[in-house]
């Protein structure tokens, strides 16, 4: 596996000249590497990680089954690409199962959202259904726990 | 009229000095933002699927005691293990007792096998029990330095120096607290040569025999030719699948000494905590990854520590096992002690003076990397601090 990445994985932030002792490597080398993934389109990007009913801003998330009808030489390509270039949309997975589209929505309240359904994704030609489900409350993010910080509980000092 | 109780005190008990390492835990314990260097056990905490399995255990009802020598279950998974781990046959039946961890091992071993007076040569710098469980078998421990030249190494011409009539027992560790070397096949093979001219049995302390790096596995000493027999191997979960709360170890060997082991913790200790055996039972099932995970973490910090030290002009050796890197600080004018406690009292910086390992540790100090890379981090900018302050430092 890609050490370099991995160790970007949970922490994008780490500075460089920590990325580059870790590994071994020059920092210029190692910048250089980090480019290219990002030329590349392997690192797509960098975002920060908020629980933001903690933060006091609400946020209402939905995950929205959809079901499409498949398009002659493109599959469901077009539409999920459609579907996806909304800014309300944070997510978009093609399903195996019952329906065919995941599409995870954010936002500020039940009403976009449901406003958003009904105006915009709902009326895209190729949609055949849609069914939403709310998230009523985060335990793990990405990864990561919700939840106060765990602290560390051992002595300062043993053998 | 009071009691005199330092005249009711056994002497093989007052002959054991307090741990060195108990005085700085004292000071650091107050300070707040301390940064330690100072622990010797993992910072992860057990992986989830060994916590969940432990609970699952106590819900099922998992609470009585088990056999002496452990869960028939778990005595299966060890022996399991160190086939797969080293090749080596030992049989579940016989050959295995599971342990309060390698610290109970450690006493019974030594207690089995120690007649008074005794010899047991004991490499040093060395972790802080051997000698004191030693003293307290009514044994001798006859400690060996290892020399910095070797990379904290112990070589037999170091041993034979030290071999007498009396000598039955070599105790070594390896990789080492708190330096951090290993033993490769070739230099384990002299060390075997050794034993074998001068008929010792040797009780090898594997406990970090996981955490080793650089693509060389460990090798056990039991693992070489004729070996096996004469070597009563001890390992334990503490270390590789951060478990050191859960208190759980255990001896292989041939089954007449862990019968006689066996004896000593039937009587004292009845059995391992069976709530640590289902739990140990989990992590040789399923805890590979996790542990692989947490290894390949220390290495990086490793690689990160060993570069930062250097670079503040302190000299080590790149250490190739264990969650120890073993600075020489003599340049700075200090003793170990002194380096240690200035330290922890301007920078607040906790790490351990390498004489609480052995003589040998003269000059030098313990850092445990078994915390995260900020913390580090920021504790190599607090000892650079500390550097240069001190005026006899001429890096
Ligand atoms: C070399 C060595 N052996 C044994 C032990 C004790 O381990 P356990 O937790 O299994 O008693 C330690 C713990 O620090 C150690 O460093």
């Amino acid at each position: 596996m890609n050490e370099l990445l991995s160790l970007l994985e949970h922490n994008a932030r780490r500075p460089l000249p920590e990325l580059s002792a870790v590994l071994k490597r020059s920092e210029y080398e190692v910048g250089k590497e980090i480019k290219a993934m990002e030329d590349e389109r392997i690192i797509l990007g960098y975002n920060t990680l908020i629980d933001w009913n903690k933060a006091g801003v609400d946020k209402v998330t939905a995950f929205i089954e959809v079901n499409l009808t498949p398009q002659r030489d493109v599959g469901f390509d077009a539409i999920a690409d459609r579907i996806s270039r909304f800014d309300e949309v944070r997510s978009v997975y093609l399903m195996s199962g019952n329906f065919d589209l995941l599409v995870i929505v954010e936002e500020s309240s039940l009403q976009a959202i449901a406003d958003f359904i009904a105006q915009r994704l709902a009326t895209i030609d190729g949609v055949t259904s849609t069914r939403s489900h709310f998230m009523l409350k985060p335990y793990k993010k990405d990864g990561l726990m919700t939840g106060p910080k765990e602290r560390d509980h051992r002595l300062v000092v043993s053998p | 009229m009071s009691l005199d109780w330092k005249k009711r005190i056994a002497p093989q008990v007052e002959a054991v000095p307090p741990s060195g390492i108990r005085k700085f835990f004292d000071i650091a314990a107050e300070m707040e933002d301390v940064i330690s260097l100072g622990v010797g056990e993992p910072d992860f905490v057990t992986p989830w699927t060994i916590r969940e399995s432990c609970i699952y255990g106590l819900e099922q009802g998992r609470t009585s005691y088990t056999g002496n020598r452990g869960l028939p279950e778990l005595l299966e998974e060890i022996a399991r293990h160190k086939k797969e781990q080293h090749g080596l046959d030992y049989d579940p039946k016989t050959d295995v007792l599971v342990t309060v961890g390698v610290s109970e091992a450690l006493d019974i071993a030594l207690r089995a096998l120690l007649s008074p007076g005794d010899e047991v040569l004991i490499p040093e710098p060395c972790y802080v029990s051997y000698k004191a469980c030693t003293t307290l078998a009514g044994g001798v421990a006859v400690p060996v330095p290892a020399r910095i030249e070797n990379e904290f190494r112990i070589t037999a011409e170091d041993l034979e120096a030290h071999v007498t009539p009396r000598t039955r027992v070599l105790l070594i560790g390896y990789p080492n607290n708190p330096t951090g070397a290993v033993m490769r096949r070739e230099h384990l093979a002299e060390l075997a040569d050794f034993v074998e001219a001068h008929d010792l049995l040797v009780i090898s302390d594997e406990i970090y025999g996981d955490l080793t790096y650089g693509g060389e596995p460990h090798v056990s000493f039991a693992s070489l030719p004729g070996m096996q027999e004469r070597t009563l191997l001890l390992d334990g979960f503490s270390k590789a699948y951060a478990m050191t709360g859960w208190r759980i170890g255990y001896a292989l060997g041939a089954p007449e000494i862990i019968a006689a082991m066996t004896k000593i913790h039937q009587y004292t200790m009845l059995c391992a905590p069976i709530t640590a055996q289902l739990a140990a039972v989990e992590a040789l099932k399923r805890g590979e990854k996790y542990r692989d995970k947490m290894v390949a973490e220390y290495d990086m910090r490793r690689g990160f520590i060993y570069q930062g030290l250097t670079k503040l002009g302190l000299s080590c050796f790149e250490p190739k096992g264990a969650f120890y890197i073993f600075p020489d600080v003599s340049s700075t004018g200090l003793s170990s002690e002194d380096f240690a406690e200035k330290l922890l009292m301007s920078e607040h910086v906790a790490l351990v003076p390498g004489t609480a390992f052995g003589d040998c540790g003269k000059g030098y100090v313990r850092c445990s990397y078994a915390t995260s890379l900020d913390k580090i981090d920021e504790a190599l900018a607090r000892i650079g601090n500390f550097l240069a302050q001190h005026t006899d430092f001429h890096a």
